[in-house]
């Protein structure tokens, strides 16, 4: 078998069975429908602030698709719970520049932790988007939450966009 | 065509054909290439590979364009070429439009109705104009191809969409379209065999029944006229549609089959040069088809390239090649249906049907059980195959899709069928 594994890492495969954050939230402060018409994986994503609306107390989300999307919801719920808003920008934009690298560089452990494993994901290009799905949710989540509540608005709201070729 | 009980696929397999497609004898993430996507789109042998480059190095001008010797040779390439094409399809050279593709070709006859139903072309285009009390019909199966265009149509004409249902495997029988289609219906369109399913349909029945109610039928035959002998006048239907890049030709080319008399009077949805016979400021009138419906600069090179595909089909033999193809198809369900924990979407066993399969590997999504094939080597579709309404009438949003042509060998069902039964246990899914 090719480097399969390197797509497949053992972590992904955990992520895909334990789906952290799987589940509507009772009263989210924003939410976001995200769907990738080329293969129909879907997820609908809800995010809870604490009382200062800076800080991402809850991510919720119900969605249905590859091990790789829904793999990388489950991370990225790790990863962003009780983050502020800075940081899960901050988190956003790495993500994303890992999954545009190709495979080459780097991934920044220091700041994605366990998410790295999805570094391997960016050498296939058809899969990238399944890797994005969530994490385009939870940016758009973060700016209709921070649209509605100057609090959260600190930092700058990175470019919005579907997931797909991103 | 009976076979001897004994005779495998590959005894029906040319032997040298594997050579004439360079294409699959490469290597896919390291393994032989198992190319299982001719459903999508098939692979190109030399001879169509030359073709076009022989036209395009000695033959190469403007078709239907002033009065030059070269005019006259490329001009009469292309409309020999339509010809062999007409010929392979039980058609005459009036009744064979070229099109960008299939999906166009259905655009183009719904387009048209809609130009019928805002007033335009002559009384002869009452047959095209439909209102509020009629009817158009297709099925739950239809690729999006041949359902967007009439929704849109419905939603310009005030009609009414309406569908026949699909069983629990995804067939349908004569009498479910008997349900559907009656009195109010005018147009009535669907897929010969079915791109996710393999089934076939009962055309001629259909035909029949929306004839006798005075209803003009559509044939998706993208999946059906590179797979089996075809006559569209003995199928009786007024309308089909098929695309050359299925059936060994280029893409960029697709075939809009209609009676001569229907394509005549229905009003040409793209307009421009070419199309016209008197242009004046205020108006134009139009050719007969084929050129009214042929605006603009033709896909002249892969019209040619398309004829010759059709006489490479054609030495193979129609007959051959669907005998071959069914006891691919045999092999594709015995092989699938056996596997623990697969479920094959589509007619079972015994029940005749394309050679392609469709599976759903519960616990694993489509796109993880194709990544999987791919990383041994193997081709396959993934995805909703531009068809969502049938899978979530099957309860799915995707399924993984084997489909086989005139190269397939058995050996490469044997292990797509072998890697799908590894699926569960690589993504650690209990059978």
């Amino acid at each position: 078998m090719s480097d399969l594994s390197g797509l497949y890492q053992e972590l992904i495969l955990d992520h895909s069975r334990r789906r952290l954050g799987d589940g509507e939230l009772a009263e989210p402060h924003a939410t976001h429908h995200e769907l990738n018409p080329t293969c129909g994986d879907e997820i609908t994503m809800g995010i809870h602030l604490d009382a200062s609306g800076t800080v991402l107390e809850a991510i919720g989300w119900t969605g249905d698709g590859c091990s790789i999307s829904m793999a990388s919801a489950s991370a990225l719920t790790e990863l962003a719970t009780g983050a502020d808003l800075d940081r899960v920008r901050a988190l956003v934009d790495e993500f994303r520049s890992m999954m545009r690298s190709k495979g080459a560089g780097e991934a920044n452990e220091e700041l994605l932790g366990d998410a790295i494993a999805f570094h391997g994901v960016s050498k296939y290009v058809m899969r990238v988007k399944c890797a994005m799905l969530a994490w385009v949710a939870l940016e758009a989540c973060v700016a209709a939450a921070s649209a509605s509540n100057p609090a959260s608005a600190t930092g700058a709201i990175t470019d919005r966009g579907d997931s797909s070729a991103r | 065509m009976t076979l001897d009980p004994t005779t495998t696929v590959d005894d029906l397999l040319p032997t040298a054909i594997r050579e004439d497609f360079p294409y699959l004898d490469q290597e896919l993430n390291g393994h032989p290439l198992a190319y299982l996507d001719s459903a999508a789109t098939a692979q190109r042998p030399i001879a169509v590979l030359d073709a076009e480059r022989a036209y395009l190095e000695h033959s190469n001008a403007a078709v239907h364009r002033g009065a030059s010797t070269l005019v006259g040779t490329s001009t009469t390439a292309f409309e020999e070429a339509r010809e062999t094409v007409a010929r392979f399809v039980g058609a005459g050279p009036r009744e064979i439009v070229w099109t960008a593709n299939a999906t166009d070709a259905i655009n183009m006859v719904a387009l048209g109705m809609a130009d019928a139903a805002a007033g335009l072309g002559g009384p002869e285009a009452g047959v095209f104009r439909l209102g509020a009390d009629d009817e158009i019909v297709v099925t739950e199966a239809e690729h999006h191809a041949d359902l967007i265009p009439w929704q849109r149509l419905a939603a310009k004409t005030g009609a009414t969409l309406r569908w026949i249902p699909v069983h629990d495997d995804g067939t349908w029988n004569i009498d479910d379209a008997a349900s559907v289609i009656g009195p109010r219906t005018r147009f009535v369109a669907f897929g010969h065999v079915s791109n996710v399913t393999g089934f076939v349909a009962p055309v001629g029945d259909v035909v029949e029944l929306a004839h006798r109610h005075g209803a003009l039928v559509l044939l998706d035959a993208c999946q059906s006229v590179p797979h089996r002998p075809i006559d569209f006048a003995s199928l009786g239907v007024d309308f089909a549609a098929f695309s050359a890049h299925k059936m060994l030709g280029p893409t960029g080319i697709g075939v809009l089959y209609g009676r001569e008399h229907l394509l005549d009077a229905l009003p040409p949805a793209r307009t421009g040069g070419s199309t016209i016979t008197t242009v004046t400021m205020e108006s134009a009138s139009f050719l007969p088809s084929p050129q009214r419906f042929e605006a603009g600069t033709q896909p002249v090179s892969q019209a040619v390239a398309l004829a010759e595909a059709v006489r490479y089909l054609d030495t193979l033999g129609m007959e051959q090649v669907h005998a071959q193809e069914s006891a691919l198809a045999e092999l594709l369900v015995d092989e699938t249906a056996r596997i623990p924990g697969i479920r094959l979407i589509g007619p079972g066993a015994g029940i005749e049907r394309a050679a392609l399969a469709s599976v759903d590997v519960p616990g694993v999504h489509a796109h993880d059980v194709g990544q999987f094939l791919d990383s041994q080597g193997i081709a396959v579709r993934v995805g909703h195959h531009c068809a969502q309404p049938l899978h979530r009438r099957l309860g799915l949003r995707a399924t993984t899709r084997a489909s086989a042509y005139v190269y397939t060998t058995s050996d490469e069902i044997h292990r797509f069928a072998a890697a799908l039964a590894e699926v569960r246990g690589f993504f650690g899914v209990d059978a």
